[in-house]
């Protein structure tokens, strides 16, 4: 699924807002994530998961067409880690 | 950040009431974990993709009496978040 196919359920969900809205929300609420993220906060969705940053070391790495040395900046990473009740919805009998 | 600052930043930026704003962030969410657990993956345009995964079948260990154990096979949802995403967050701080 998409995000289009997202928004089309969640506004089948929700009495009172048309498609277009729905679209506005959805979009505000990832980019949300987004910032929350990119400003080195954390974001709790209970219930769903989490979402924080790792962080990685600076490494160095090599250019895979020439061969080349290259450094890799130290730099963070966003990461999800699913909570209990999506952890359980995906493993129960009958999927 | 919480559910409930996200319940905030939609009655402030969309002017939707703070009981509509908690209706729609709930049902984002329940949606997203339903088609999950369809075992269906989710892609988010400049956000990133939900993936559902199926591990096998595995040996482990106990790790406090070191026995033996067998992992059942299992599905388990990965992030793997946008070239975008990605950009916004590498710089940001400790």
């Amino acid at each position: 699924m998409t995000k289009a196919g997202l928004i089309e359920t969640v506004a089948k969900r929700v009495d009172g807002l048309t498609k277009k809205q729905v679209e506005i929300i959805v979009n505000v609420i990832f980019d949300s994530i987004k910032n929350a993220l990119a400003e080195g906060d954390k974001v709790e969705i209970r219930d769903f998961g989490n979402f924080r940053l790792r962080s990685r070391k600076q490494r160095l790495a090599r250019n895979p067409k020439t061969g080349a040395l290259v450094n890799v900046p130290p730099k963070r990473v966003p990461h999800f880690k699913v909570g209990r009740e999506l952890r359980l919805m995906v493993n129960r009998q009958g999927n | 950040m919480t559910k409930a600052d996200l319940v905030t930043v939609i009655y402030e930026r969309v002017g939707l009431s703070k009981k509509e704003a908690t209706e729609i962030v709930e049902a984002l969410f329940e949606c997203i974990k339903n088609t999950l657990a369809e075992g269906e993956s989710l892609k988010i345009s400049g956000f990133g993709t939900f993936h559902v995964r199926k591990k096998g079948i595995r040996k482990g260990r106990n790790p406090k009496s070191g026995a033996e154990i067998q992992i059942t096979p299992r599905k388990v949802v990965t992030f793997k978040p946008s070239m975008q995403f990605r950009t916004v967050a590498e710089k940001a701080d400790s």
